[in-house]
């Protein structure tokens, strides 16, 4: 049978989504014939999933484009956001090894589960068509719901899924809700065809009404104010490999998408969203940073600094130009990395059953087990926004190019916000470091797959702050794939 | 070399972590010693700045550029006249710092020495970068090594001390990078010359609100440091928590980096704005000289007392820097090398009494004299240049500062001057109690007096502050040309002030300043020369 040319084109730039599921798929075919203790065999088979997935990637930057007639749209921009997300799973995949054995979860699904999630933030990456959007939104979404609750015995895992699965679940809905009124609006739901509609009639009513509800059910996924409530509970109960996901590659990915109906659909209401954002970005950054202060547990602490990210994040969104998607997708790049690593050095810290998360529990860690403590310091000095790491340049750049759209004040409210956070990330530099060691605890070695997914994060982590050059200027590239005004 | 000479003397010390790091932690004995000899090494090295350098050039020496992070930010480093001789007082506190710790740090003794030398290089960067970015880069690379210093090896209420430290630090300097970026958005550039010379010749031009904004952006970050009264409450503690090492660091060099910033950016950047500011930031500087002296004065405590002293003699740097008079900005600068020698000496004695007795009270010593007649006339030495008695260094830069102050202001003159009064009050008094009398506690009987090796520190110490003190126009002649082109940037486009009253003061000056010793000949020549200009209508 001949396949013809346009289908081939249309399969080859979905090749990252193709990879990914046909290795989900592949791992649910294996796992009945693997018996419990060869179930570690399919964790190394979806890390060669995420790889290959990344190799894919590389065969859809020789030839971007449309497919699937306009739904999709593998531009660079898409290309960008693929590899933080894959990058991101892979590292949670390698993480997540000896956790799920240590917790006796070894299971062939979750792999699997992690491969179809990212499968579905690819498809959010890429998705050129609301509709297209929201299939990948609910992929990724139904994936997460399980592997939040994933520790089954645990009630707080259970409590996350669910708490996760009825609050996302109305989030979709409204995002859908917002479709529908964007497509009576506008008689499209392509993001290009909306924006040439609107560049002859400026949205007005129904369209913005819609954009509101989409607004809510990707604010909702970037985990930003008023949308957070979930967040903080949800990022807690899940086992944490899984947290370190899910604060990083869904709101990659929802951020992306985000970027697309707001820049590009929405491109010409700038003006109208410009507020919102503005609004939503103060209110995450003080929530995330003032909640954070307070926190005890290390995990939760956390969960409430990446809201805080989000609000930062947001701050560049606000400022509506290319070199606002440029600094996005570079803080989401960065953002990734230390994030992922600060919850896998949680992952390891946390030991079985996850009952050592509190930031007390860390007492002399420094002097007991110098180099994690010291990489530990390090993704928290990124979070912080330290010079020589890429949380420094992420919020440089973010700030950059905020001030360039003159949002002074906004960027004055974050700058201020970032001294406060700086409080509750030293609490656990000054726990690991300044006080005395626990005479109880007695370390354990690193697992080497955790070892590697560590050293990737912090050397990223490094590079990124100390040269950037290179990822910036694949992120102005993105950036200039999306023709923002 | 010669054109890479400000990487190396920067990244040096950064060389000596992994080779510290490649020894086993207890390895005590080989860590000192390899931290000694790269702080060595590395200031020996320093000094080939000053034999390279040009005297009369104004501009900045030993330039390196290269583009970094795309061509906006790059790697643009050189000295002048105004920082060359801060470089070398950095690298010449460290290994005193390191020779100083040689004994009392015993837990976690490679991370201390790893600490200090990270910091070196950070203090370095900063006062070589010539890129905001760069800049800003080392500035905030500064604050988690001292962190660590204060935290880790510091006294009782080290954590405290150490979060308050960095917390104020940062909330300063993260209003300064907002303006950095703002500076970036506006004329398109982090290169400091680059943007000096734009808004020189007004290709871009700042409102005068937003001058003022940004030049309080920056401000607010080097007060915090200096530190300016009321910014200074982080001062006492810091300091007094920090490890002598830390201290030593702190007060010898990290409050320059404040001063410095000062001069170097917010004065050349917004000079409209910083004449504007200028009244209200004397009168903060001359209540930080007579309430830091006042407060020293009462402490019971000696190293809190010796960090008072900082809170007032950084105001003289302040107040001789906003002065806008030639000759009181190169006091300026001279008193911010002085004042890194001079405390950095006193904080050293003090951190050898701290070993002996391991307290600070000074209730908890008098008569120290009797057994430790060396250490303690050493401590007097550091006390005498404190205060600043002819011919020791401290003397060359308040006066300088003050004669300046006085010519376009005599009552912030007036007013400084108390403070150097005060300085010999609390100075003198705590020497007193401490060293002289009768022995009023037991124990001090038979305390040792100064070892060999802390003999070479202190010694090493009172021969720079006696140096400093008579050979002060080796140093003043190379500062002059970049301070009066300083000056001049300042100046220009402004109506030069020159409506003295007609009964001027300072002609009643001119016979005590041809009487000056003639250690300050370049000074005093330009003196005369405003002078001449002054009095000729």
């Amino acid at each position: 049978m001949q396949i013809p040319a346009d289908q081939l084109a249309n399969l080859h730039r979905l090749a990252p989504e193709v990879v990914l599921c046909v290795f989900g798929i592949l791992i649910m075919v294996v796992d009945p014939f693997m018996g419990a203790a060869r179930q570690r065999v399919l964790a190394y088979l979806g890390l060669i999933g995420t790889l290959g997935a990344l190799a894919a990637v590389k065969l859809v930057a020789d030839d971007p484009g449309l497919a699937y007639s306009g739904l999709i749209n593998s531009d660079t921009f898409s290309i960008f956001v693929h590899v933080v997300v894959i990058g991101a799973a892979a590292l949670a995949i390698l993480g997540s090894v000896n956790y799920l054995d240590d917790e006796g979860l070894q299971r062939g699904e979750y792999y699997a589960l992690v491969l179809f999630a990212t499968a579905g933030m690819g498809i959010l990456a890429g998705a050129n068509e609301l509709v297209t959007a929201f299939v990948g939104l609910e992929m990724s979404s139904i994936a997460t719901y399980i592997l939040a609750g994933f520790r089954r015995r645990a009630l707080a895992s259970n409590e996350a899924s669910l708490k996760y699965f009825i609050l996302g679940s109305f989030a979709t809905a409204f995002f859908l809700y917002g479709i529908a009124m964007v497509y009576g609006a506008t008689g499209t739901t392509r993001v290009d065809s909306i924006a040439a509609f609107f560049q002859s009639t400026p949205p007005a009513g129904l369209a913005i009404l819609g954009l509101a509800l989409m607004f809510v059910g990707l604010g909702f996924k970037v985990v930003a104010a008023p949308f957070q409530i979930y967040g903080p509970d949800v990022y807690q109960g899940a086992p944490t490999p899984v947290t370190a996901l899910l604060a990083s590659a869904p709101k990659v990915a929802a951020f992306a998408v985000m970027i697309r109906i707001f820049y590009v659909a929405f491109g010409t209401a700038g003006d109208v969203w410009f507020w919102a954002i503005w609004i939503s970005a103060v209110l995450t950054m003080c929530i995330g940073n003032f909640a954070a202060l307070v926190q005890t547990n290390a995990k939760r602490m956390l969960a409430y600094s990446s809201i805080a990210h989000a609000g930062y994040i947001l701050v560049a969104f606000a400022a509506g130009t290319d070199l606002g998607v440029a600094a996005i997708l570079f803080y989401l790049a960065a953002y990734a990395l230390m994030k992922v690593g600060a919850f896998l050095v949680l992952t390891h810290l946390g030991q079985t059953g996850e009952k050592r998360l509190e930031i007390k529990d860390y007492a002399g860690l420094g002097s007991k087990q110098p180099i994690l403590a010291a990489c530990f310091t390090l993704f928290l000095l990124s979070l912080l926004g330290l010079p020589a790491t890429g949380g420094f340049l992420g919020k440089f750049f973010a700030f950059q190019a905020a001030l360039d759209s003159r949002v002074v004040w906004l960027v004055v409210i974050a700058a201020i916000n970032s001294v406060v956070g700086a409080y509750y990330y030293l609490r656990v530099i000054v726990a690991m470091y300044f006080w005395e060691p626990d005479k109880d605890y007695i370390p354990t070695a690193v697992a080497p797959a955790l070892t590697v997914a560590l050293t990737i994060c912090a050397i990223g982590t490094l590079y990124l702050g100390i040269l950037p050059a290179r990822v910036l200027s694949l992120a102005k590239a993105a950036a200039d794939s999306l023709s923002v005004r | 070399m010669q054109p890479h000479l400000l990487t190396v003397i920067t990244f040096l010390p950064l060389l000596g972590v992994p080779a510290l790091l490649l020894l086993r932690s207890e390895d005590h004995t080989w860590i000192r010693r390899i931290a000694l000899a790269v702080s060595l090494a590395e200031f020996v090295i320093s000094l080939f700045l000053v034999r390279g350098f040009v005297t009369a050039n104004p501009h900045y020496q030993f330039e390196e550029i290269h583009n970094w992070i795309g061509s906006a930010i790059r790697y643009h480093m050189g000295v002048d006249g105004i920082s060359l001789f801060l470089v070398i007082l950095t690298t010449f506190l460290v290994p005193i710092s390191i020779l100083a710790s040689w004994n009392d740090i015993h837990e976690k003794v490679k991370g201390f020495f790893i600490a200090l030398l990270v910091i070196e290089t950070a203090m370095i960067g900063v006062f070589v970068s010539l890129d905001l970015f760069l800049f800003f880069f080392f500035w905030e690379l500064t604050l988690i090594p001292m962190y660590f210093l204060i935290g880790i090896w510091g006294h009782d209420r080290r954590i405290y001390a150490a979060v308050k430290f960095i917390l104020y630090t940062m909330l300063g300097s993260i209003l300064m990078l907002v303006a950095i970026l703002w500076l970036y958005n506006v004329t398109g550039s982090f290169d400091f010359p680059e943007i000096q010379a734009k808004l020189h010749a007004g290709i871009v031009s700042l409102p005068s609100r937003t001058e003022m904004l940004l030049f309080c952006a920056f401000f607010l970050a080097f007060a915090i440091k200096v530190p300016l009264f009321p910014l200074h409450t982080w001062l006492p503690d810091a300091h007094t928590e920090a490890p002598t090492a830390g201290s030593v660091i702190l007060a010898g060099v990290m409050l320059k980096l404040g001063t410095y910033g000062i001069l170097r950016f917010c004065l050349p950047l917004f000079p409209d704005a910083a004449h504007r500011a200028a009244p209200v930031i004397a009168v903060l500087a001359i209540i930080g000289i007579v309430y830091g002296a006042l407060v020293a004065t009462i402490q019971t405590d000696l190293k809190r007392l010796v960090a008072y002293t900082s809170v007032s003699h950084l105001g003289f740097v302040v107040l001789g820097i906003f002065a806008f008079s030639a000759i009181s900005i190169q006091g300026a600068v001279y008193q911010m090398l002085g004042h890194g020698i001079s405390t950095g000496a006193l904080f050293l004695g003090v951190g050898m009494l701290y070993d002996r007795r391991h307290t600070f009270e000074i209730k908890q010593f008098g008569g120290l004299a009797t057994p430790m007649p060396v250490l303690m006339s050493f401590f007097l030495f550091a006390c005498l240049s404190s205060l600043a008695l002819p011919l020791l260094n401290g003397f060359v830069g308040e006066f300088l500062i003050l004669i300046g102050v006085f010519q376009e202001h005599h009552a912030w003159a007036s007013w400084a001057a108390s403070g150097a009064v005060l300085s010999a009050i609390y100075l003198l008094w705590a020497y007193q109690r401490v060293a002289l009398g009768e022995i009023t506690v037991e124990k001090n009987r038979t305390l040792p007096d100064a070892s060999p090796r802390e003999r070479v520190i202190l010694g090493s110490m009172a021969v720079v502050i006696l140096f400093m003190g008579i050979a002060s126009p080796l140093f003043t002649r190379r500062m002059e040309p970049s301070t009066n082109l300083l000056l001049e940037q300042v100046n220009s486009g402004r109506p030069q002030d020159v409506k003295l009253p007609a009964k001027s003061p300072v002609t009643k000056l001119a016979p005590v300043i041809e009487t000056l010793p003639s250690t300050l000949p370049p000074a005093n020549a330009s003196l005369v020369k405003i002078e001449a200009r002054r009095v000729q209508p």
